[in-house]
């Protein structure tokens, strides 16, 4: 649910990075956290195990600068992959304007892919929604491994809908803010169609009356 | 859009600004914030200069997240009230409307009673103004600023 803050002249948008367990969901998130300029972000938050598994959730605040006068704050969280913590996966999908699914190339994760993807629609699901009514891309990520399927294969298998998808090695950065430019793109073209705020004045001032319910 | 947005005017902006601001004082608190159930900020009064209220946002709304995950399995609504206690500070939480969380964080200043019954009667107004904005009608859409944005606007915010 993006947040529009008329008076302080701030959006705000929640994207979440899924997944199957060790596909890099965090990895992403650390390697957006070291690239990005000391006032653009806020402090990285982990929920994690004493072996640095994701146990609730990785949060970053990310501010991307002004778009028609407007602050935009992207708020990225990650899920936690392994399968048990579907509850704890479940709730931080609520309110998300935008969705990455960070698939993990390898033959030997085909199954998790795939049962990670289910999993998204189904969470989706309970709260009303699918995966071709948001915005979402797909990212093929540890190219640099060997034991990978082609981007063909996983395309096939994991991107029906032929949505953007990218190919990705997060620990060295590659294709990550690919990844987080092509989904922002998707949340403010969603925006854009939807209308947005309704008729607010650009210039600020006197606001008009209010036109959208929560 | 299929995901509501929650818009926030500048009237119905300064009334939540006031409420928390009234609620600092009137519970001796240190911090006072609000809080989307999606872990947005949308108002904090107080002693916030040295606070990262943004992560605090998003972790209380992570905690109300896994209580109500908790309240779910238990076959109750919600729990509508935490209280942490810690050495120096305490933070009281309290659900509003099912929408909106309130936070309080207060030192030996004051007290948990004090809290909960200055939270009680901001909660109503918090309430109140929440609600009006649920019944807002849904109108004009046209002149949005998002409406014109152009692949270069969005290229723009990844400069550098």
């Amino acid at each position: 649910m993006t947040f529009i803050n008329l008076m302080a002249r701030e959006i705000n948008c929640k994207i979440v990075y899924y997944g199957p367990g060790l596909c890099g969901k965090t990895t992403n998130l650390q390697y957006i956290y070291e690239r990005t300029k000391p006032e653009a972000k806020g402090k990285m938050v982990s929920l994690a195990t004493e072996t640095d598994r994701t146990l609730f959730f990785d949060f970053l605040p990310l501010e991307l600068g002004e778009i028609r006068g407007f602050k935009t704050r992207f708020h990225l969280y990650t899920v936690p992959g392994q399968v048990f913590y579907d509850a704890s996966r479940k709730l931080i999908l609520k309110g998300v304007d935008g969705c990455v699914f960070v698939a993990d190339s390898q033959f030997a994760r085909v199954d998790a892919n795939e049962e990670s993807l289910d999993n998204l629609r189904i969470n989706l699901d309970e709260y009303g929604l699918s995966l071709d009514q948001i915005p979402y891309v797909v990212q093929y990520n540890k190219r640099d491994l060997p034991g990978i399927m082609t981007v063909d294969e996983l395309r096939e298998l994991l991107n029906p809908d032929k949505v953007p998808d990218f190919e990705a090695i997060a620990c060295d950065g590659k294709g990550v803010f690919e990844t987080l430019k092509a989904v922002a793109r998707l949340v403010f073209m969603e925006l854009k169609k939807s209308g947005g705020t309704g008729p607010a004045a650009p210039g600020g001032g006197k606001m008009p009356p209010p036109p959208r319910t929560l | 859009m299929i995901n509501p947005q929650m818009v926030i005017y500048e009237a119905e902006f300064n009334r939540i600004q006031e409420s928390v601001d009234n609620l600092v004082r009137s519970a001796h608190a240190k911090v006072v914030f609000v809080v989307d159930k999606n872990g947005q900020l949308i108002a904090a009064s107080g002693e916030v200069d040295h606070l990262d209220t943004t992560s605090l946002a998003s972790l209380t709304a992570g905690n109300i997240a896994a209580t109500g995950g908790m309240a779910k399995l238990l076959r109750e609504n919600e729990f509508a009230t935490q209280f942490h206690e810690g050495k120096n500070a305490h933070i009281h939480i309290q659900l509003v409307g099912n929408r909106v969380i309130l936070v309080v964080i207060f030192d030996s200043k004051s007290s948990l009673g004090l809290v909960r019954l200055r939270v009680r009667r901001t909660t109503e107004q918090l309430a109140e103004i929440f609600e009006s904005m649920n019944r807002r009608p849904e109108e004009q859409r046209d002149g949005s600023p998002f409406a014109e944005i152009t692949d270069e606007d969005i290229d723009n915010l990844f400069n550098d």
